[in-house]
Parts: C-alpha cells; sequence; structure tokens
C-alpha cells in the first residue's frame, strides 16, 4: 500500500469496486481497502438484481446466476396469491462470486485493492488533500488522497467523519434476518413475497430461488415496529410454520436502509456511495444495481475532478446531481409509496389480493397492485404507476 | 449504557447505522461500543436482528474491553 493516491476508496462491495474500476479506467492513481479478510464475504444480501439493472454496467456472466426469474408471486396473511408474469427478467445471484468478479474488473482496470484494512479516522488537510487513518496489517498508518470514496455500507462512519450525517430514524431501517434455505418445496423461476403485519411488520418476507429445491428465506422487520421482537425471531416463526422441513445451510443478519435521499452526497474531497448513501430502493429494499450506478457516476466524477485540479465539494456535485436526477428521482417517489405500505393492515392486504383473485398470471400488472394499494390515496396512484411502468 | 451478547452479535451493523451518537464501530470482529456517549435511546437495541443488545443500568458490570 503506497502512502498516497488520487482516490481512496473505502469499501468493497458492488459500489466501491464499480466506484475504483470506473475511477482506474479515467485514468487515475486508485486504492480500495475493504475491512474483511475477504471481498464479497460474508453475504449480507438476498442477491436480486433485474437484468436491466445489471447490463447497464457490466456484461452479465452466467456463473454469477443461480437462479433466473420472471413470475413474482404475492400472498396476503390468509395466504391468497396474486401471480404476475413479467417482462422484465430477474436474477438471483451469487454474490460471493459477483463481488469477487466485480473486484476483479476493478484491478484490471488499474486499481488496487487491500483486504483486511479499516480506516478508522479522516481528516482535510489545507492544501486539499484528506488524510485518511487505515489500520493494515498490524500497523497504523496515514494514506493520503485527494478523494476520499466512503463506500463503507450501512455501518458507514467515514461519511459523518466528513460531517454528512448519514445516522437512519428507524423508521427508515429494515432490520433483517435471511436462511439459504435447502429442501424447500418452489418453483425455481419464481419469487414469492409474503405480506403480513405478523410475519413482518413493516416489511415483507421473500423467497428468492436459488436452483433445485433451494432459495434464500428471509424478512425484513422495520426498525420503528419490531415491538420487542428481533427478526431472527419472525424468521423462526416463519419458517416452523411456512417451510417446517427446510435445512439451513446460511443464517445470515443485516439491515437495509430504506430511506429517501440524503441531503448531501458530497463533502471537500468526499463522496458517499452505495449502502452508506441510503442509495437502495426503498419499496423493495433492492440495492444492489443503484449501488454499481451510483459507483460509476462517483468513479467517473472523481477522476474528472483530479483531472481538473478541483476536488472541492461544489465540483463533486456532479455526482450528486447526476444521481438525484436519475435513480434519486425515482426513489423519493418510491419512499412515500413505502411509507404508505409500512402502515398497511393486514385487512387491507387480504382487501388488495381479493380484488386480484381470478385473474390470470399474465394479465396482472405489479403497477395494478400498487394503484390497488393506494387506492384511499390519490396522491400516490401516479407514483405507483410510474414505480412500476415497465412491469 | 449498552451490552453487547458477544455470543449471538453477528456483527452485521445494522445498530451503528441507527445509533444517534456515534458510540458504535464495527470492526470486521468486534462490534465496539462507546458508552461513555451513549445516551440511552435504545434505538440499536430496537434493530438487532439478533436481540444481542441490551440497555443496562450503569451501576451494572459491563462486559466492556476499554476502547
Amino acid at each position: 500500500m503506497k502512502d498516497r493516491y488520487d482516490v481512496l476508496v473505502i469499501g468493497g462491495g458492488p459500489a466501491g469496486t464499480t466506484a475504483a474500476r470506473f475511477a482506474a479506467l479515467n485514468g487515475v492513481s486508485v486504492a480500495l481497502i475493504e475491512r474483511d479478510r475477504e471481498i464479497g464475504v460474508p453475504v449480507r444480501c438476498a442477491e436480486g438484481v433485474s437484468d436491466t439493472g445489471l447490463k447497464k454496467i457490466i456484461d452479465i456472466n452466467p456463473n454469477w446466476i443461480a437462479a433466473t426469474v420472471r413470475k413474482f408471486r404475492f400472498y396476503s396473511p390468509t395466504k391468497q396469491q396474486v401471480e404476475l408474469h413479467s417482462k422484465e427478467t430477474g436474477y438471483v445471484l451469487h454474490r460471493r462470486v459477483f463481488d469477487h468478479a466485480l473486484a476483479v474488473e476493478a484491478v484490471k482496470s488499474g486499481a488496487e485493492i487491500f483486504t483486511k484494512a479499516t480506516a478508522y479516522g479522516l481528516t482535510r488537510t489545507e492544501n486539499s488533500f484528506s488524510n485518511v487513518l487505515v489500520r493494515y496489517e498490524n500497523r497504523e498508518r496515514t494514506v493520503q488522497a485527494k478523494i476520499v470514496i466512503a463506500a463503507d455500507g450501512v455501518e458507514s462512519r467515514i461519511a459523518r467523519m466528513a460531517g454528512i450525517r448519514t445516522n437512519l430514524p428507524l423508521k427508515d431501517i429494515e432490520s433483517c434476518a435471511q436462511v439459504l434455505a435447502g429442501n424447500v418445496d418452489i418453483d425455481p423461476e419464481r419469487i414469492d413475497f409474503y405480506l403480513s403485519q405478523k410475519w413482518s411488520p413493516g416489511g415483507y418476507v421473500w423467497v428468492f430461488p436459488k436452483g433445485d429445491r433451494m432459495a434464500n428465506i428471509g424478512l425484513g422487520v422495520n426498525g420503528s415496529m419490531t415491538n420487542g421482537r428481533s427478526a431472527a425471531a419472525h424468521l423462526n416463526e416463519f419458517l416452523d410454520e411456512n417451510f417446517p422441513n427446510a435445512s439451513r445451510l446460511t443464517t445470515i443478519y443485516g439491515g437495509v436502509p430504506v430511506a429517501t435521499n440524503l441531503a448531501e452526497l458530497v463533502a471537500d474531497g468526499l463522496m458517499v456511495v452505495g449502502d452508506a448513501a441510503h442509495q437502495v430502493n426503498p419499496l423493495t429494499g433492492g440495492g444492489i444495481s443503484s449501488a454499481m450506478a451510483s459507483g460509476k457516476m462517483a468513479g467517473t466524477v472523481a477522476a474528472d475532478a483530479i483531472r481538473c485540479g478541483d476536488t472541492s465539494k461544489k465540483k463533486l456535485r456532479a455526482y450528486e446531481s447526476e444521481w438525484n436526477r436519475t435513480i434519486g428521482k425515482d426513489y423519493r417517489r418510491f419512499y412515500r409509496l413505502k411509507e404508505w405500505i409500512r402502515n398497511m393492515t393486514d385487512a387491507e392486504f387480504e382487501e388488495i389480493a381479493a380484488a386480484f383473485q381470478g385473474m390470470a398470471p399474465t394479465d396482472v400488472k405489479m403497477s395494478g397492485i400498487f394503484r390497488m394499494a393506494v387506492k384511499n390515496k390519490p396522491s400516490l396512484i401516479v407514483d405507483a404507476i410510474k414505480a412500476f411502468a415497465g412491469f | 449504557m449498552i451490552r453487547v451478547n458477544r455470543e449471538t452479535c453477528d456483527l452485521c451493523g445494522v445498530c451503528v447505522s441507527v445509533c444517534p451518537e456515534d458510540c458504535l464501530e464495527l470492526t470486521e470482529t468486534y462490534l465496539k461500543t462507546d458508552n461513555k456517549i451513549c445516551i440511552g435511546c435504545g434505538f440499536c437495541v430496537k434493530v438487532c436482528p439478533t436481540a444481542a443488545l441490551s440497555e443496562v443500568n450503569e451501576k451494572e458490570e459491563s462486559d466492556e474491553r476499554p476502547l
């Protein structure tokens, strides 16, 4: 590890490795440090991503794909089913393999990557450099960078050190638990969602297929609605009742930000990307493609800023405004819907499901389901239609 | 102040994301707590997916090593 880089990326998830890749491709020196011992591990993700979101950033390699899905099924609290067949293709990834591949792409583009390297301090010097305190190989050192990209996940502290408050209110975090379940009776081409305040208050249960009789089964409980019961306890209850014979090949926990956009994504010499910047679809909790999109935007803007010799907040705002104009704009819409749906009752879920009974899956549209969900809230109907226009 | 059950903590970091006072920090192998600045809001206890966190009275013994 050198003492100086143009860009130092903190965190080796999809946001960080993509930022490193695009900064390096644009000709500046880049290092990425990852706290953990291996890029891509531990996986804390349900691993779902859309074909559209993924191929915008990278050529898809079949080795990453555990399952390809076009069918979606929703279960109401009493297990009325609403199924739809989408034009959009979705994938369930092997995140460990996928994240590794993204890191390899970053390295091929010229970025350096170091694992088991932790950033624990950040100060800005008078001559517009950032000093990052890094613990690496049992030694504490200072790495200087013109731009720091904070890609350090939902537990990010780097952005906070630069004065950007990323602390989430309880209603904007989902507390999640998931198992990779084996020996489960599922359709390997269909994603299932269970909506009920009983199983997952203020969230949902997902069943994402991962091949033959295997699935990621997990749930999120809204932070404001946990009522003294952990996500793990909720998941155990769900599995006992619905998949009593499931083996549990992996058990993971984690948090998903379901927030609206951060007020600021940049400071002087600093950019925040991915989960650290709450760049997750607040309605679905999906964050892989938006993390990569923001990484691409940030990496490209960072390289340009360095070439121009101006790493001020004002210059870096090009990234922030690109985000706010594109995905950020959609997510503001989705946030309003999420806030509405978070507070829906089981009776309301039943009512929505009832309205779709007898319909052919090819006639059901995601936008139609959400339109039904917000029918008592006319101001949200346009949001609901636009949110799922492609489905 | 906050007590961490080291047997059940999965080092997932949800608690860090909601702590309004930045008194939690996650490393690869340890969740650090700084009980000197903890205000006892209980947010971290509410969101912990494994119920590994609990609020304890300041007079009770803490399991923490000093930072």
